[in-house]
């Protein structure tokens, strides 16, 4: 199955630049679905979290106010070309994906 | 009785690696409690203990005046002050005002981006916690068509 998640991290100096992007629908289980009517059940990704060369460098806790296909950056130091970044969301319905990029 | 040595000696490895392990190998807990909450305040009390914080203009916020699209409303979060530990967004119109809280590691530095759902227009209110309190900052943003559904 493809990844849910993209992924590119990188360097400059010494802070690395990750940018994130989820396939998520992120529902927030008010939503009816246009044909039948029903309330689509809540369905959405509650923590994002990234590891680099096995230690926590970001946790993001979301709530269904995050857009659908969250995207998400931030930066750490410490970084370099070759390091691993693992990424790993788990949803509100015990779904989880994870993937590992290189630091370029 | 070497069976029974054998199984407390590894039930003490397993405890000691256990209490040895860094804050940074442990994600905490998602607050469902906060974010749960109806009300921006009480959203801030359960999550960082009170809803007072002091408003900074080290904390900034960048986001458009007005988001054509409550489902995609794009922020971008910075902070210059220092031994910054969470950082976290409440909309305070929308059914459940807290959208996101990110905790800031050691090492990671106190800025994000993200896109987030808003069903009206409202203030956003950012709330950057640090070892030395809770500083904040507020925008109004306009929403033409509301994102949370309906």
């Amino acid at each position: 199955m493809a990844s849910t998640i993209k992924v590119k991290a990188e360097v400059s100096g010494d802070v690395v630049e990750v940018k994130s992007l989820m396939l998520h629908p992120m529902e927030t289980g008010t939503r009816k679905d246009a044909d039948t009517g029903e309330v689509v059940a809540a369905h959405y990704i509650t923590q994002l979290t990234f590891t680099h060369n096995g230690k926590l460098v970001m946790v993001a806790n979301f709530s269904t106010a995050v857009s659908r296909d969250p995207y998400f950056s931030y930066k750490f130091k410490g970084g370099k070309v070759g390091d691993t970044l693992k990424v790993t969301w788990v949803d509100n319905t015990g779904e989880t994906d994870e993937f590992e990029t290189t630091i370029e | 009785m070497h069976i029974g040595r054998r199984l407390f000696i590894s039930g003490g490895i397993a405890l000691a690696a256990l209490t040895a392990m860094p804050r940074a190998l442990l994600a905490g807990a998602w607050p469902e409690k906060a974010f749960s909450s109806t009300a921006a305040n009480q959203a801030m009390i359960d999550l960082l203990g009170t809803d007072k914080t002091t408003p900074s203009d080290k904390v900034t916020m960048k986001a458009p005046e007005i988001a054509e699209n409550g489902a995609v409303v794009p922020l971008k979060i910075k902070t210059s002050l220092e031994n910054v530990e969470s950082i976290s967004i409440f909309v305070e119109k929308n059914p459940r005002p807290l959208a996101a809280t990110v905790e800031i590691l050691p090492g990671t530095l106190p800025e994000f981006s993200s896109r987030i759902k808003m069903r009206e227009t409202s203030d956003v209110v950012v709330v950057v916690k640090t070892d030395s309190g809770l500083y904040s900052t507020s925008k109004e943003i306009k929403v033409t068509i509301g994102g949370c559904g309906g």
